[in-house]
Parts: structure tokens; C-alpha cells; sequence
């Protein structure tokens, strides 16, 4: 994951001393994340463990994202629909075969099928049209929910059975272990794609399709496929927040979740996958830490909507300081070191 | 019948509002490139303007005047505080930010006015005419009518008829010959966005009464209804707007009245996805849909 | 290796998220044989509300008046010596939202016992955890018939008559007060409208025409469309306040004016007017029930204390039924703190709900027992007059199944003295 050359300004603009750096291999630096999440388990209480599993799940569908958006320059504003229906595929496999390890395999096809679907759509538009349309999507979900509601339960949604861990691990250790499991290895996945073939056509695509295409690149297979992944992991993370949240409903996926998704990679570095890390906890730390503060004010009001503003103005200050996101600070940093050297 | 005819007039009047919100979309996406996301939350704060005028003068007239200045001043602040100073390289960043004021403004209104819906009723009655013991339209709607229709007209003479409007046109066009020749780019730009946001407020105090009255998000779901609009219609093409909201509104009358509300948002993706698969770019996209 | 620190960094960004607030956790010991959320001085009790988001009209004054109530309590010397902290967070109605909320209470606050958690949704999917924790899970804000299950949830009671007993109280009126009209529903779609529809459908059997509708969508034009198609004369609304407001707006709209009965959950008619605005006078007529006294009857003991209470403890917020429904939960939690005696635990604190005899504010009994979990166990009609709601008739109490409906002949009770329940 460290291989990732992500924002085109990077590209473009990054002086030539940056590229030589050695690259470590993504797999020792999952291997070295695993060691680090598993130590943390151990040494964070319940509820942070169930907050870190919470990032883990949100860390599947940025990193998904933003290989979508960041590298393939394809906006999603319906990620939060694809997350339910891994969600719901999850709930309604579990409560009837209850095997666990079926419901997140059916959780995932069903998802990457609807991907499908909604990418080759997507291929054929641009810029705004695009966004039209997946902001359509996400706005389905409480109707196709209701329209259904023999089979989802319309707003009330559906909870989902879950035998209990094993009886030495507590609960949130286990759910985090659970999640981070699959976060590390979507990512890992993610990792190895996009620094083959597969990731230059993405970034050749994006940069100029006519580019790409008189370089022999099929354009519109690239980004179905871009999208086909991208769901998957969606649905990844969808199925963990149905086992996280041990219940699915629709007001659990919101436009406002996917929006957030969005800007979750943006502030983070789009097209980085460390990127999509740092959104993923922003998603958990910035709405819990504003939170405590509105209730340290004790001000009702403040509570639920300071988080708000604070992520605006996260977002605007970022998006206008520095438009590669948190994961180009280091760089930026460093870059200024040199350059004072 | 008597349905069908309601459910008609019903949703061309709702259509209009979607008309008049797609619009200010329009016009922002011909000026500077940008999709406004936060056109709902720039909205949603001009009826918490003309809530609050209203409310402390006891006139609906006050408060309406209120809102579309308070919406020129917002579309003038946003320009020139934030849009303005958005790196434009790659089209997301506008998206992002503007998604960001919405969070921003939301937040606002909702620790100065509390989460809650606040009532704001409609200057004239919303009882329906009958005409032969069917219901057609009521005052409101007719109201409704002549205000959108208003604005359609003189936004059409503005960008034919005058100087001014020639001058925009040219800017958002050619904004480097615009230059050479005298027209000051920056500020037309500012006063499209201005526009705009009024325009968009003036479609938020149409619609906010007809619903459950004024709070942050109320404008959410008529964003998206709108944007679909503007999308079906062609982001370039201001009647295409016009055509694209009533389309949307009344198509959500039809379903909601015949099948079910619930599959309403189904609707309009399924409009969505015939349209746009059929033209990329719009109905009424002047240009070919570039083919990569 | 610049990437290695980023990932130092987000672990330490973490960390510290972890220890920024978490300095109240760890203080639950000292008190009695080390009971969470309990010390000598401090009970610690918390809720799950929607402060903000579509469903927070109305309901966000719920919690802030059961504190006032707590304060006012503390302020008279607490119970048994301690002081009741009341932690509210804000679920915004999302389900997700609430998974977390009521995460951080329980595991990280050290919560007691969380009391008067809102919504169907919501409330659902936490039950599990909360049965896990064996944190006693009081006084459910919602009707459901969820919270009824004694074997499944021992440590979970209800607080609302549940919605099918309500139905079945608002089918009797219109059987014995507007027999041979042509009787409709519309309900939200999800438990609320179900189990209403099925207690009304138990009395009067199926209805003429019924409709649904989401929160999601404020349009219910086509809906009373369909019913006044339908020639409904009565309409039976199992409603949230704010699609009460519109549905009857809507129906005088098209010119339809059934008799609207409608479910205690949407009826507040201060909430309700506030959002017909210029329409509240639509209101006059609308039959409902309640099983608390009423916000407009100052003569009322019950009003008066808690007006007081308001007053002085809760910024004088706006009084309405909302703000009398907050403050009878927390008179019933220390009802129940009372009984639980001084050295609470949380077994003692479920026997004492289950041996119930609870006397307050409610007009028919709490039905609390060993193999019962819901709250009340019926209600009384009301009717709009004047802008006001009033009581008529006498008390229902009838069950979820196909027992009868019949009157509660006990007498009401005053409030003590003080205020505060008696041990």
C-alpha cells in the first residue's frame, strides 16, 4: 500500500528524487498493521475496541472509494446504497442458513453483482451526470426498503442473528478483530491491484481517455471494473456494520453516509489508501469528539451539530489549504525540509 | 378522471418549485463549473431569514422579501469567501466543498434554531378550487405559478435583452476574450451566484410551507428531485431545467398517486438511467456527449 | 518510511481519542459491592434520544425535562443520599447511531441502568447488547410490543401502552360513538401502524381502506387522495406528531373532513398545532388518548408540580405533553431507585420494577410483573376543544390479545408533598 503514487500532482509536480524512494511491500506493511491493531485490542477498553472496529469497517469502503474516485476519477455519491445492500443481504442470509462466513460471501457477490449493474451505467457518464445518477441511487435505499417491506421491513429494518464469540474474548476485542481482519485484507487486495497493470489503466483513464484509449486500454471496461471493486468493498464493509450493529435498517444508510464517505477520502488524500485511512477515523473520532465537548458545554443543541460544522469546516479548511488531503501533509512537509536544506 | 386531473395540476405545481431550484443549479453550472451542492442548505438558511422576519413583523411579504436578499447575500458571500478561492483542476473539489458548507450551514441553523420543524404558513390558502366537484388548484398554486413564471421571464430577458446579461453569458463562456474586452469575469461570476442563490431561496419559501415546515434538512429531498431535474434537462440548457422539473414533479405525482408514494425515489432513478443512458448529456445537451 | 509515521501518528490520533474522555469510566467503585454507575454519592443512568434529525421534534424535550425532574430530586437530597446523573446522547433516530451511543454509555460511562431509550429502531437492535451487559434497559420510549418479552428480555420493560392495546381503546370509541361510519387507517409503516391497525381491526374488524406512509417522504397527498376517494367518514391516524400536522393540512386541502382519531404518540396538541401553524384550529374535534394527565390542565396536581419543576429545573422550556411524559418517567425511575432500597444492585432494581405497585401520575396501572414487561395498560379518550385537550369518559384497560375493554374504576393519585416518592 505504500506504492501507491496517488494524487496527480504527485505525478505531475513531485520532483524526481520522490519516485526513486524504495518501496516497501504491501504485505509487510499489513502484516506490520495487523501486529499493531492485535496489540491495541489488548491494551484499548471495550468501547474503543468496538470504536476501532467501527474505523475497520469504515476503512473497507474508503479504501474502495477512493481507488474509484481517487485513481479512476469516477464520483460516487452512492456508496452508503451499495454498503446496504451488503448490509441487507447479510441480515436476510444470516437469519436463514446462520452461518456466518456464507453471509459475508453472499453479502459481498450480491453487492459486486448491483456494482456491476450501476458501473456499467456509469461508464457511459460524466462529471455531474454521474453524480446525478449515484446520488439517485442513495436515495432508493428507505424506498425499495418500503416498496418491499414483506422481505426488509420497511423503515424498521431487520436484525440480524449472531452467535456470540467465544466465550474467553470479549465482545468488542472480537468484533474489532473481526473487522480489521477484513480491512486489512480488502486493502491488501486493493494494494497489490492497483500497483499492477490494472492500476496504470486506472490512472491513464483518469488522466485523458483519449490518451488511454489510443494506448489500448478498453476505457469503459476499466471503469466497470474500477466500479465492480469498488462495490465489493462496499459491500465489506456493509456486512460489517449489519454484524457490528447486529441489525439493519435503512436510516442506517443515509445520503448523508455516503456524502460523508466522499468527504471522508477527500479530506484523507484521494487515491491514497492511507488516505482512506485517515477518513475512516475521522468518521469515528471527529463526530465522538465533538460530541464530548458539546456535552462538556451542555448545551443540547450544540451537541449533534457542532460535529457537523467541525467537518465542514474540516473539510472547506482542507479542501482549500491543502487539496491532497491529510495523507499529503507528511510530503508536504518533508518536501519544504528538503527544500530548505 | 378527477384524480388523474389533480394528480396533474398537483404535480406541475410542485414541478414548478423543482423548475426554479434546477435553475439556480443552471446557472451556477453555466457560470463557474460547479455543481452546488449546497444550493438546499443556502436555501433552507433564506427561509430561516424570512421565518425569522416573519415572525418578529407579522408579515409574509417582509419575510419574503428577506429570504431572496438574504439569498443574494449568501450566494454573494459563498462566491467570494469560499468558491472563489477552490482549485478547479479536478471537478470534485467544488463538489467537496460545497458539500462542506452544507454541513456547515446545517449546523448553524440547527444550534441557532434547534432541530425541530417550525411552521411557516402559506400567504394565501392552500384549499383547492373545485370545478365541477373536482379538485384543480388552489390560490397557492396559483401563486406558485406566477412567481416561478416571473422569474423564468425575467431571467430570459436579463440574459437577451441587456447588457449585463450579454456580459455573463460571455463570461462563463470565454472568460479570456471576456477579459481582453473589458468584462470584469470575477464579478459577473459573483453575480450569477447571487442570482442564483435567489433563485434558489425563492423555490425554498414556495416549498418549505407546503411540507413540514422550515428545518435544516428541509431541503434535501427536493435538492435531489431537482438535481435529477437539472440532469434530465441538461445542466446547460436553462430550459431544460424548466422541462426537466416538470417532468420530475409531475412524474412523482403520477407514481405517488397510482402506484405509491414509497416508489417515488425509484422513479426518479429509473427516469434517470432511460434518459441518461439514451443522452448522456441531457435532453437538451447541445453538444454530443463526448464518446471516449 | 514517511508512511510508517503516518501510521504511527493515526495510532497515537487514536490513543488519544481513547483517553481524552475517559476520566469519568473508571470511578464506579466505593459504593455498594462495587455496582457499575453507582457510588455513595452518585447514581449514573443514561439514554439514547433523537436531539437532532427528522424525528427530533417534539421528542428532544423528552429527556431534558426527566432531568429536570432528576435535578429537582438531587436538589431535595436524591435518593438515599445519591444524586441521579442523567447522560442523554443523541442517536439522531439513525440505528447506527444508536449502536454506538449506547456502546459508550454502557462501556464507557458505566452507566447504571439506561432508562426511556426512544424509537422502534432504534431501541431494537441494542436490546441484545444491553441483555449481554445485564444492564437493566427501563421504560422504553415506544409502543412496541418488543419489550414485552420477560423470557427473552428479563431486564427490559416497556413505559407507552403498547400500540395494539391503544388501538383497541380508540376501535371501541368509534364502535360505540360513530358505529355505521365508514371507518379508515393510516399508519406509519413499521410496528407503530401494524399493531395499531390489528388492535382497532380486533374490535371493529377490517377497515374500509387503509394507506401507509415513511418518514422519509413528507408527502401524504396521495394518501388522503385515496382515502377520500374511498368515501372514509372516520380515520384512524397512527401518526408522529409532525405527519399528524400534515395529514390532516392535507386533507383539508382536497376538502376532506372525516372524524380523525389518532394515536396518543402523534396527538400532543401543542406539538401538532405548533407545526399546522396557521391550520391548528383543523384540530378541533380530533379525538386521541392519553394515560398521563394532560399539559393544559393546571388544576391537576401532577401539572402543578411539574410546572414548578419546569420552572425552576428546565429553563421554563414550552409545556407540553412531551415535557409531562419525561418528567413521569424519571418520577417512576425513583419510584423504582426507592423501592430498589439503599443498597442498589441492578437484580434489586428489576425486582423492585417487577413487584411494581407503583402509584403516580398514570391514570390506570403500570402492568409491570414477573411475566409481563409492558407499561401502561391502557388509556383514556380525549378530545380537542377549544385548542385544548380534555379528558372524557372513563380509563381503559384492556391487553394486546382478545381480551375485553373495560373501564378502570381506581381512583387517581396525588403527588407526595415533596415531590419526591417516599422510599
Amino acid at each position: 500500500m505504500t506504492t501507491i503514487e496517488s494524487r496527480p500532482e504527485t505525478a505531475t509536480k513531485a520532483p524526481p528524487g520522490a519516485k526513486r524512494r524504495r518501496r516497501v511491500h504491501p504485505v509487510i506493511v499489513i502484516a506490520l498493521g495487523a501486529v499493531l491493531v492485535v496489540a491495541l485490542t489488548y491494551v484499548l477498553p471495550p468501547f474503543r475496541n468496538y470504536q476501532l472496529a467501527t474505523v475497520g469497517a469504515y476503512f473497507c469502503v474508503t479504501a474502495g472509494l477512493t481507488v474509484l474516485t481517487g485513481l479512476n476519477g469516477q464520483l460516487s455519491l452512492g456508496h452508503g446504497a451499495l454498503m446496504a445492500t451488503g448490509a441487507y443481504t447479510l441480515a436476510l442470509a444470516q437469519n436463514r442458513w446462520e452461518s456466518l462466513p456464507l453471509s459475508f460471501a453472499l453479502a459481498v457477490l450480491v453487492t459486486t453483482g448491483v456494482g456491476a449493474v450501476i458501473g456499467l451505467a456509469a461508464a457511459r457518464l460524466r462529471g455531474p451526470y454521474l453524480a446525478g445518477l449515484t446520488l439517485a441511487v442513495a436515495i432508493v435505499v428507505p424506498s425499495v426498503t418500503s416498496t418491499f417491506d414483506e422481505t426488509f421491513n420497511s423503515d424498521q429494518g431487520l436484525s440480524v442473528f449472531l452467535e456470540p464469540p467465544p466465550e474467553q474474548y470479549p465482545m468488542e476485542q472480537w468484533q474489532a478483530w473481526l473487522c480489521w481482519a477484513a480491512a486489512l485484507v480488502v486493502v491488501l487486495l486493493l494494494a497489490l491491484l492497483v500497483r499492477g497493470r490494472f492500476g496504470r489503466d486506472l490512472r491513464a483513464v483518469r488522466d485523458d481517455e483519449t490518451a488511454a484509449k489510443l494506448a489500448g486500454i478498453n476505457i469503459a471496461r476499466t471503469q466497470v471494473l474500477a466500479f465492480v471493486v469498488s462495490a465489493a468493498c462496499a459491500g465489506v464493509a456493509g456486512a460489517l456494520f449489519a454484524y457490528l450493529a447486529q441489525s439493519v435498517s435503512p436510516g442506517a444508510f443515509p445520503l448523508t453516509l455516503s456524502l460523508f464517505l466522499l468527504m471522508a477520502i477527500v479530506i484523507g488524500g484521494l487515491g491514497s489508501l492511507f488516505g482512506a485511512l485517515w477518513g475512516a477515523l475521522l468518521l469515528v473520532v471527529l463526530p465522538a469528539l465533538s460530541q464530548s465537548v458539546g456535552e462538556q458545554t451542555g448545551s443540547q443543541r450544540l451537541e449533534g451539530n457542532l460535529a457537523l460544522i467541525v467537518f465542514g469546516v474540516v473539510l472547506v479548511v482542507v479542501m482549500l489549504a491543502a487539496p491532497g488531503g491529510l495523507a499529503s501533509i507528511p510530503s508536504r512537509i518533508s518536501r519544504l525540509i528538503r527544500r530548505n536544506r | 378522471m378527477s384524480e388523474f386531473i389533480y394528480l396533474t395540476f398537483d404535480g406541475l405545481s410542485r414541478g414548478l418549485v423543482y423548475a426554479a431550484f434546477a435553475l439556480a443549479l443552471v446557472l451556477i453550472w453555466r457560470a463557474a463549473r460547479i455543481v452546488n451542492f449546497a444550493q438546499g442548505a443556502m436555501a433552507v438558511s433564506a427561509v430561516y431569514v424570512a421565518y425569522s422576519v416573519t415572525n418578529a413583523t407579522g408579515s409574509y411579504w417582509l419575510g419574503f422579501a428577506a429570504a431572496l436578499l438574504a439569498g443574494l447575500a449568501l450566494g454573494v458571500t459563498v462566491e467570494r469567501v469560499v468558491m472563489r478561492f477552490v482549485d478547479h483542476s479536478s471537478p470534485l473539489n467544488g463538489v467537496v466543498v460545497a458539500l462542506g458548507l452544507v454541513l456547515i450551514l446545517q449546523g448553524v441553523l440547527g444550534i441557532v434554531y434547534g432541530n425541530e420543524f417550525l411552521p411557516f404558513s402559506t400567504p394565501f390558502s392552500r384549499d383547492a378550487f373545485e370545478v365541477g366537484g373536482v379538485a384543480m388548484l388552489s390560490r397557492y398554486d396559483l401563486f406558485v405559478i406566477a412567481a416561478v413564471g416571473s422569474v423564468v421571464i425575467a431571467l430570459t430577458l436579463l440574459f437577451t435583452r441587456t447588457a449585463i446579461g450579454l456580459r455573463m453569458r460571455a463570461a462563463a463562456f470565454a472568460p479570456d476574450v471576456s477579459r481582453l474586452l473589458g468584462v470584469s469575469v470575477g464579478g459577473m461570476l459573483t453575480l450569477g451566484w447571487a442570482l442564483a442563490a435567489a433563485v434558489g431561496s425563492l423555490a425554498g419559501i414556495l416549498v418549505v410551507p407546503t411540507e413540514l415546515g422550515v428545518h435544516p434538512t428541509a431541503m434535501d429531498v427536493v435538492f435531489v428531485s431537482a438535481f435529477a431535474a437539472a440532469v434530465v434537462g441538461g445542466l446547460d440548457s436553462p430550459i431544460g431545467a424548466v422541462v426537466g422539473g416538470l417532468i420530475v414533479g409531475v412524474l412523482l405525482s403520477y407514481v405517488s398517486g397510482y402506484i405509491d408514494v414509497t416508489v417515488a425515489p425509484m422513479a426518479v432513478l429509473a427516469l434517470l438511467v432511460v434518459v441518461l443512458l439514451g443522452r448522456p448529456g441531457g435532453l437538451f445537451s447541445s453538444s454530443k456527449a463526448r464518446v471516449a | 518510511m514517511k508512511r510508517m509515521a503516518t501510521a504511527a501518528l493515526s495510532v497515537v490520533l487514536l490513543a488519544t481519542a481513547g483517553c481524552t474522555n475517559d476520566g469519568g469510566g473508571g470511578s464506579g467503585s466505593g459504593g455498594s459491592a462495587n455496582v457499575p454507575g453507582v457510588t455513595d454519592t452518585e447514581i449514573v443512568v443514561g439514554t439514547h434520544m433523537p436531539l437532532t434529525g427528522p424525528a427530533a421534534g417534539g421528542y428532544s424535550k423528552i429527556a431534558p425535562a426527566t432531568k429536570a425532574y432528576f435535578d429537582y430530586v438531587n436538589a431535595n437530597g436524591g435518593v438515599h443520599g445519591r444524586k441521579i446523573t442523567y447522560k442523554i446522547k443523541d442517536d439522531g433516530y439513525n440505528p447506527a447511531n444508536t449502536q454506538t451511543v449506547v456502546r459508550e454509555l454502557v462501556l464507557q460511562d458505566k452507566v447504571f441502568a439506561v432508562l426511556n431509550g426512544l424509537g422502534t429502531p432504534t431501541h431494537t437492535g441494542v436490546l441484545d447488547f444491553l441483555k449481554t451487559n445485564r444492564v437493566p434497559d427501563l421504560f422504553v420510549a415506544s409502543g412496541s410490543r418488543s419489550w414485552n418479552q420477560a423470557d427473552k428480555y428479563p431486564g427490559t420493560f416497556g413505559f407507552n401502552p403498547d400500540y395494539t392495546v391503544e388501538g383497541k381503546i380508540l376501535g371501541t370509541y368509534i364502535k360505540e360513538n360513530l358505529a355505521g361510519k365508514k371507518t379508515c387507517f393510516l399508519g406509519q409503516d413499521d410496528d407503530f401502524g401494524r399493531d395499531s391497525l390489528e388492535g382497532v381491526q380486533k374490535v371493529l374488524g377490517p377497515v374500509a381502506a387503509k394507506e401507509s406512509y415513511v418518514t422519509s417522504n413528507p408527502n401524504v397527498g396521495p394518501q388522503m387522495g385515496a382515502l377520500k376517494a374511498a368515501g372514509c367518514e372516520v380515520v384512524v391516524l397512527a401518526t408522529v406528531p409532525g405527519f399528524t400536522a400534515l395529514s390532516i393540512g392535507t386533507a383539508a386541502k382536497i376538502a376532506f373532513k372525516p372524524q380523525f382519531v389518532v394515536s396518543n404518540v402523534g396527538a400532543d396538541p401543542t406539538t401538532v398545532g405548533k407545526a399546522l401553524g396557521a391550520g391548528a384550529p383543523l384540530l378541533e374535534g380530533v379525538v386521541a388518548t392519553n394515560y398521563l394527565p394532560l399539559n393544559t390542565d393546571d388544576a391537576n396536581p401532577w401539572i402543578q408540580l411539574f410546572k414548578k419543576i419546569n420552572a425552576e429545573h428546565n429553563g421554563n422550556a414550552e409545556f407540553d405533553n412531551n415535557i409531562v411524559y419525561g418528567m413521569s418517567v424519571g418520577y417512576l425511575f425513583v419510584q423504582a431507585l426507592q423501592a430498589a432500597g439503599k443498597d442498589v444492585t441492578r437484580d434489586k432494581l428489576l425486582e423492585a420494577v417487577t413487584k411494581n405497585g407503583f402509584q403516580g401520575p398514570g391514570l390506570i396501572p403500570l402492568r409491570f410483573s414477573a411475566t409481563d414487561h409492558s407499561g401502561y395498560g391502557g388509556a383514556q379518550l380525549t378530545k380537542v376543544e377549544g385548542g385544548k385537550a380534555v379528558f372524557f369518559g372513563t380509563p381503559y384497560t384492556t391487553d394486546d390479545a382478545e381480551g375485553p375493554v373495560t373501564a378502570y374504576q381506581g381512583q387517581a393519585v396525588t403527588p407526595p408533598q415533596n415531590g419526591v416518592p417516599a422510599a
